[in-house]
């Protein structure tokens, strides 16, 4: 109870400040429309139409959440192309863009966190994958992903590779990198002595890396899965834009054609939500496995 | 009773070894001239300050270090042989229990490590958890024991594949005074129980003068040897022979042979 004081303390705080920013920001069309129908218009009038306008600069966290409501929960459930009627997802609703962008980044990180452990693995064990792999992985997150993205979509289009795949290597791309920095500092966690303990049994390399240096870098894996997942969607995102289809960043990219700014936040919300679903489940199997192997701080 | 010493079946031997660090300040002379030979069943400990190699010794005859000069022998073999063939178990100042592994686990892992089928490890597990008194404790998890029972688990792990020799790095030197005295004696214990030759690392003269059949003191800079003390003491030793005149004349030697070993610095 106590700790609910201060996280809803910064909820309001943030609500106030949206809600003020929304009013000063959208008065401005406001008044000009006022003074082109030539009507005077009182404070309170700016107020109430300023959260309430079609096409607001900065749409008010209410009409956020109903515009999130409507393309979700109203467009599967009552509308004629929802699931409840036609049988498949809407293709206006944010469940189908959002289970699209999904699938797409679970591809990604999947490929990503696989190549990052192998990586990562490499460059402990070789001191050459290490001087000449780890300048490149830094120097490709240093490359801004919104250049790099859709120079490699129309190469993997050109090759015949589209898709879902194209959009997973981008959110590979993303979500490799933190995996391998964090599974390189937990595969070399163990001490000297846990390595010469090992030696003095003559255990393999192999042995090494499955019996000890694995496990030992768990709490370390699990940091980077959490940064990695995130920055997964973030990619998958970038890599939607330029397509068409379905997706949230084509969703966010035709919103923004289209002056719709209350349908780029509700979406923006969408993939926040998604995000810190993601990083709550992996944060779960964490205290769950960690718990286990008797490692949870 | 007096123990005979140098016995031809040397376990362990070493003839003028020595070893030399390079570092970026120079070389540092870890170990200079070492000549000794250590016989089967010896219970033998090294004692000096910080810095006399002690360590860097017991480390050489398990192959974690290489002499830079001289030959040390391991039953006869290159202390890397030695190491292949499973010559002997080490035991370190920390436990160093896996957490994410019961006590049983833990004692395992050697015979994993070396192919022992699934039985023979079951096996040999009880074996020694129970020579450590530690039977019933192998479901448990290292964070469930005390700080001296994991280090009577780690014995167990390093005992588990029925090396001869036993090399321990200050294994008590962490435990306060009374946990130590315990394992001290169950260490003797062990010890007449399996007749293994083990090599014991200390700072503490009581814990040298106690447990060994013979004392190696060492002096720093360079690392060396300044005498050896074939105790006269009975195999059999209860604690109270700490408080009787013979104890008290090795304890005594031994610090003067360590008060030597640093005046002629």
């Amino acid at each position: 109870m106590r700790n609910a004081i201060p996280v809803l303390g910064v909820v309001a705080a943030i609500m106030v400040v949206w809600y003020l920013a929304a009013v000063w920001m959208n008065a401005q069309w406001t008044r000009d429309q006022a003074a082109r129908a030539g009507i005077e218009v009182s404070f309170a009038d700016i107020v109430a139409d300023t959260l309430a306008q079609d096409r607001p600069r900065l749409p008010a966290p209410h009409q956020v959440l109903l515009e999130l409501h409507a393309l979700t929960w109203t467009e599967e459930v009552h509308s004629r192309r929802g699931i409840v009627q036609s049988g498949s997802l809407s293709n206006r609703s944010l469940v189908h863009h959002g289970l699209v962008t999904l699938s797409a980044t679970f591809l990604g990180f999947a490929f990503g966190a696989g190549f990052g452990i192998l990586l990562a693995i490499g460059i402990v064990h070789d001191r050459a994958t290490d001087m000449s792999v780890m300048p490149w992985a830094i120097a490709s997150q240093t490359i801004p992903i919104v250049a790099i993205a859709p120079m490699i979509i129309v190469v993997l289009n050109s090759i015949g590779i589209s898709g879902l795949v194209p959009k997973a290597i981008i959110a590979a791309y993303l979500s490799f990198f933190p995996v391998v920095v964090g599974m390189v500092k937990g595969l070399r966690s163990p001490d000297a002595m846990q390595m010469d303990l090992l030696r003095t049994y003559s255990a393999s390399s192999f042995q090494a890396l499955w019996k000890l240096r694995m496990p030992a870098s768990m709490p370390y894996l699990f940091a980077s899965l959490k940064v990695g997942i995130a920055a997964s969607l973030v990619g998958t995102i970038v890599a939607e834009l330029p397509l068409g289809g379905a997706g949230l960043g084509t969703r966010l990219l035709a919103g923004s054609y289209y002056g719709q700014t209350i349908q780029i936040w509700a979406t923006l919300l969408v993939a926040a939500i998604l995000a810190a679903t993601m990083v709550g489940v992996i944060g779960a199997v964490q205290r769950m496995t960690l718990t286990r192997m008797g490692m949870a701080q | 009773m007096k123990d005979t010493m140098n016995t031809p079946s040397a376990v362990i031997e070493a003839r003028g070894v020595g070893l030399t660090f390079e570092t970026a300040d120079g070389p540092v002379h870890a170990l200079k001239d070492v000549n000794l030979s250590i016989g089967k069943g010896d219970f033998v400990s090294f004692i000096g300050p910080s810095g006399c190699g002690k360590t860097t010794l017991l480390r050489a005859i398990a192959a974690l270090e290489h002499p830079t000069e001289g030959t040390l022998t391991v039953n006869g073999m290159t202390p890397d042989e030695a190491r292949r063939a499973r010559a002997y178990g080490y035991v370190f100042q920390a436990a160093g229990l896996y957490p994410w592994r019961t006590i049983a686990g833990n004692v395992k892992l050697p015979l994993e490590i070396m192919g022992y089928s699934r039985a023979e490890q079951q096996a040999r597990v009880e074996k020694v958890l129970s020579l450590v008194e530690l039977d019933g404790f192998g479901r448990k998890f290292p964070w469930q024991l005390s700080g001296g029972m994991q280090q009577r688990a780690s014995i167990a792990r390093a005992l588990a594949f029925d090396a001869d020799i036993l090399l321990m790095d200050e294994p008590f030197g962490a435990l306060d005074e009374i946990v130590r005295d315990r394992l001290n004696e169950e260490l003797l214990k062990l010890w007449a129980a399996t007749g293994k030759t083990i090599g014991f690392v200390t700072h503490s003269i009581p814990e040298a003068v106690y447990l060994s059949t013979r004392i190696v003191v060492m002096s720093p800079r360079p690392g060396r040897i300044t005498d050896v003390i074939d105790s006269p003491l009975p195999r059999e030793r209860p604690l109270e022979i700490r408080d009787t005149p013979e104890f008290i004349a090795i304890a005594h030697r031994v610090r003067e042979g360590l008060r030597a070993g640093h005046l002629d610095d």
